[in-house]
């Protein structure tokens, strides 16, 4: 049985590609297939992220409207070779998907993948809409900060009346993903807690990736921060993630809990 | 003194989450009534839950707009060994 999962937000810049890669990477790794999907027509960057961006021949419009086969636009990672990626397009305009072409490609997908993984675009037109509408479950990316919070609660609105799910009454599985989470900060009282976020959105938790310096090694590279050991403590959280969304029951652990007060004390010091 | 002032000034989260919470139960209303229908069925099932052992799926909640008069109908199948008698609540409010 296939998984469509989409990856959403709302707000632009809180990881969703980030997340939709290091997801998608961890997922293979365990050796399902997985394909990675860019719903970000025009300004698409999951491929350069994934470390592709040289090898996109045809894209997922192509597919849609029927220009190329799905195979044809598939690329196969390098270094995993259950992953793949089905690019956005980086030139038409983002009305060129439709619907009916969203629903056919999803479909042939889920013929060939256990894991369909969707990169939403920012905002909720058109382009978020058609990311979340024909997906099984939904992963709510996040910042612990206001804006993203209130964009997030926007987002799982929509998750819970524009979907297919929500059309035929059926529950739209939808969980939190924490990203840039501060342990430190948090627990000086600077940034919402994990609770705070919890209470005030009120669905369940994937996962909590402590804000780290290898996010960004890891998308200059172009190499999720899963695939290498030197992944640190984010690629450990996305690692972890991963096995929950496969169904395992991995505590979520909160990082770098033990060096807070020290944190704080020199913190302060400092200020 | 000095030292307490500044611990406060510091705790910006708690500001940050009063006001999400504040924001967000008016943005909730304010999105439409398939959002607040959710949110009175859920509220509404945690209230006769407390009251009445009785099955979920046996509440039903809708509200219809017709011109100038909207309707809030709801529903509850409450099995007749939990209070005696065969019954059926129904309520409508205009």
């Amino acid at each position: 049985m296939s998984k469509v999962i989409v990856v959403t937000s709302g707000k632009g810049g809180v990881g969703k590609t980030t997340s939709t890669a290091s997801l998608g990477a961890a997922l293979a790794q365990s050796g399902q297939r997985v394909c990675v999907v860019d719903f970000d027509v025009g300004l698409r960057n999951l491929d350069l992220v994934m470390g592709a961006e040289r090898r996109v021949v045809f894209d997922f419009i192509n597919v849609a409207q029927g220009d190329a086969k799905l195979p044809q636009a598939l690329i196969r990672d390098k270094r995993i070779d259950t992953l793949s990626l089905l690019a956005a397009s980086q030139t038409r305009d983002k009305d060129a998907l439709t619907t009916e072409g969203v629903e056919r490609v999803i479909g042939e997908l889920r013929g060939m993948f256990d894991w369909i993984v969707c990169d939403s675009p920012a905002g909720i037109e058109r382009g978020a809409l058609l990311a979340m509408r024909y997906a099984d479950q939904a992963i709510v990316v996040a910042n612990p900060e206001v804006s993203s919070v209130r964009d997030s609660d926007r987002i799982i609105g929509l998750l819970d009346s524009k979907t297919m799910r929500a059309e035929r009454g059926e529950q739209m599985e939808k969980r939190l993903l924490l990203t840039r989470f501060d342990p430190a900060r948090s627990s000086s009282g600077e940034m919402l807690s994990i609770d705070d976020v919890l209470e005030i959105l009120s669905i369940p938790l994937l996962g909590v990736i402590p804000e780290s310096k290898e996010i960004l090694r890891a998308s200059n590279i172009g190499a999720p921060v899963t695939m290498n050991a030197s992944g640190g403590p984010a690629g450990l959280a996305y690692q972890e993630a991963a096995r929950r969304l496969a169904g395992e029951a991995v505590p979520v652990a909160i990082p770098d809990q033990k060096k807070t007060f020290f944190t704080r004390l020199f913190g302060r010091r400092a200020a | 003194m000095s030292l307490f002032s500044f611990l406060k000034s510091r705790s910006t989260a708690p500001v940050a989450r009063e006001r999400l919470q504040i924001l967000l139960a008016h943005e909730r209303v304010a999105l439409g009534p398939r959002d607040l229908v959710t949110i009175l069925r859920d509220e509404l099932l945690a209230t006769i839950a407390r009251h009445i052992e009785f099955d979920p799926e046996k509440l039903t909640v809708k509200m219809d707009r017709a011109g100038a008069m909207s309707t809030l109908e709801i529903e509850v199948e409450i099995p007749s060994d939990k209070v005696g008698v065969g019954a059926q609540a129904r309520a409508s409010a205009a």
